[in-house]
């Protein structure tokens, strides 16, 4: 086992898949000469010379000259700077990405990655600190990662890498410095997009989240079972497609679901677990389904506002204290 | 100069192509009025020289991106009129297999990388294949993007010229200068009377061309492939013509006056303009020309059979290719 930050892992990720197949390029802003403004790039550069390009602030081009390089037989990566930017390439995103495969019968393929990094931090304020990934499950044709540790974050990159599905990868801005142990390269796992994994047992309740709401998540378990209560802890991995089996397995055996992310509640992600549980296994349900999300409020600027729109572990605790 | 017969042959080509695109559209616009195809229908008719000019200097593996006004570049580019008249009419047999329609043709295997019915939608795509295509793939391939005057002045526009032009990338815009945005003459929406002025700005060779000539347009795209293929960036062509028909079949064109639409096609007419020329210059008689018109009816009729007889893809498989993993 070896400790390699977040970061560090999607940079091994890369690496490892870039070694193998030289149709992989990268592109995007600041990614050549600074190795990305996370340093999530961080000596790829040297090591491939050529295949990591800086582009102009040209984020239309960055998505659309990506998918026109995978129709013509490239496996892009793209990065998007701040996830807050992708609304400027939504037409590249849903019409174009998205739909190639379908509307051309089967003749296109787009095995490209779009590198999202998300969330609050830095007081990014409104326009730098979104989590937007719930925009994204809404479309046929895309597949939606957000992990939550750097095992994860190496492994699920790989997957999407290699996916020849165009896969957006949102990655938490504060998961990046976040340490984790990793089994050497000969003993990894592969990731399997869509799938989900229980990451602690338990048979009270389940709580099911993805990216940095796994914080709270974990954070919120802690809490429980100082009181006895035993949480069962979801980490989703994928939200499109979602492992709903395993979802609906845990509730089943529990009996209760919270569900929590860093994005706004409202039509949040969130919403689509609730739905369906709701819909598939309501009978198993004692209590109702609780949801965590920011308030329907843009990201504001000072701390003694920024810290209202945050959910915190307590915050879960309480909540799922009046399940019961 | 006595004519070669390799110019002869060539002419014959671009005859053949535009011949096959006119028929086309006249057949899938009476089969459109006729209710017998769904969706919606933008034709081509009084643009074909265009098509089959640049397409004329393009070899099968470079690719083009399409718009919405498509079935012309896809002929041009060689695709099977069978297959497309069945993709038209929604047929299983069609080169998408029904799931994309007029709007959405493709033909992969020559390099026709897809309609667009997102207008302005191509830039990026033809930009992101000629770099794929130059600093990935590192092939000679050219990509070729078909705009039209209202896409001009989509944003797109500028990210995609920027960066061809930064990277010397492999990729030759093509506007076709038809002097219509849907429903807006092209002159009240913006200042410039060639569009083809903004390649200046981005140090990349404009170059103003009757789009009515198909000898003018395949010589332009020529030097244009040529550049592209030796590396030195791209070229910026437009093509001055006009749209003949209403934007989609089935327009009533209350906006413009239809005497005066069949007044500029009498007068300009590419096919027409074609015969002269090539009555001129030695390459063609009129009555070689009629019989290429008279196998190209034939070939329409025959396209047209072929979709009728095919079949409706199997309603079951509605989900198929959403993925390639599913």
């Amino acid at each position: 086992m070896r400790t390699l930050t977040f970061a560090q892992a999607t940079c091994e990720a890369m690496a490892e898949t870039m070694k193998k197949d030289s149709t992989i390029f990268v592109m995007g802003e600041d990614l050549a000469r600074q190795g990305g403004i996370f340093g999530q790039f961080k000596g790829l550069p040297e090591q491939f010379p050529g295949r990591i390009l800086d582009t102009p602030i040209s984020e239309t081009f960055i998505i659309g000259g990506g998918v026109g390089a995978a129709l013509a037989g490239a496996r892009p990566v793209v990065d998007m700077h701040f996830a807050d930017f992708i609304g400027v390439p939504m037409d590249e995103i849903f019409n174009q990405m998205a739909k190639a495969r379908y509307m051309f019968g089967g003749q296109a393929k787009v095995p490209l990655v779009l590198r999202a990094p998300d969330g609050m931090t830095f007081q990014g304020a409104a326009q730098h600190s979104q989590c937007v990934e719930a925009w994204f499950p809404h479309i046929p044709g895309i597949k939606v990662v957000a992990p939550s540790n750097p095992y994860d974050a190496k492994m699920v990159l790989i997957a999407a890498i290699e996916s020849d599905d165009p896969v957006l990868y949102f990655e938490n801005k504060i998961l990046y410095k976040e340490k984790g142990e990793l089994p050497e390269v000969a003993d990894q796992k592969a990731y399997k997009l869509g799938t989900a994994r229980v990451e602690r047992e338990g048979s009270d309740v389940t709580i099911v989240s993805y990216s940095i709401g796994m914080k709270n998540a974990r954070g919120a378990a802690d809490l429980l079972a100082k009181d006895g209560i035993k949480a069962e802890v979801v980490d989703l991995i994928s939200l499109s497609p979602w492992d709903k089996e395993t979802v609906l397995n845990s509730v089943k055996k529990t009996h209760r679901l919270c569900v929590v992310h860093e994005a706004v509640k409202q039509s949040g992600f969130g919403a689509e677990i609730a739905a369906t549980v709701a819909e598939e296994a309501m009978e198993y349900l004692d209590a109702p389904i609780l949801r965590f999300g920011a308030p329907f409020c843009p990201i504001p600027f000072s701390p003694s506002l920024e810290k209202m729109v945050r959910v915190y572990p307590e915050d879960l605790y309480k909540g799922i204290k009046g399940m019961f | 100069m006595a004519v070669t017969k390799a110019q002869k042959e060539q002419a014959a080509k671009f005859y053949e192509t535009m011949s096959t695109i006119r028929h086309f559209e006249e057949g899938v616009k009476r089969d459109f009025l006729a209710g017998e195809i769904p969706g919606f229908l933008h034709v081509y008719i009084g643009e074909e020289a265009i098509a089959t000019g640049v397409c004329g200097a393009l070899r099968s593996d470079d690719m083009i991106e399409s718009t919405h006004r498509g079935h012309g570049h896809c002929i041009a580019k060689g695709a099977d009129v069978n297959r497309m008249m069945a993709e038209i009419f929604g047929k299983k047999t069609g080169l998408c297999q029904g799931r994309g329609g007029s709007m959405h043709i493709a033909d992969f295997s020559i390099g026709m990388l897809g309609a667009n019915g997102v207008v302005g939608g191509g830039y990026n795509l033809a930009t992101g294949a000629a770099l794929a295509n130059k600093m990935v793939l590192k092939n000679d391939k050219v990509s070729v993007v078909f705009f039209g005057d209202g896409a001009s002045n989509r944003g797109t526009f500028h990210e995609a010229m920027n960066v061809a032009s930064a990277w010397k990338l492999p990729v030759i815009f093509v506007n076709e200068m038809n002097c219509w945005a849907s429903t807006t003459p092209y002159r009240t929406t913006c200042n410039t009377e060639n569009i083809s002025d903004r390649a200046y700005g981005y140090h990349v060779p404009g170059v103003v061309v009757d789009g009515q000539d198909v000898f003018a347009v395949y010589e332009a795209a020529k030097t244009a492939v040529e550049r592209a293929r030796k590396g030195e960036g791209p070229t910026f062509i437009e093509a001055k013509t006009y749209r003949i028909e209403g934007h989609f079949v089935g327009d009533p064109e209350l906006y413009r006056d239809r005497e005066e639409t069949q007044k500029i096609f009498h007068d300009t007419d590419p096919l027409k303009r074609f015969r002269a020329a090539a009555d001129k210059m030695k390459l063609m008689t009129s009555a070689e020309c009629d019989a290429i018109d008279e196998k190209c009816a034939e070939k329409i009729k025959a396209a047209k059979e072929f979709a009728l007889a095919s079949d409706y893809p199997d309603s079951s498989e509605f989900m198929k290719y959403v993925y390639v993993e599913d």
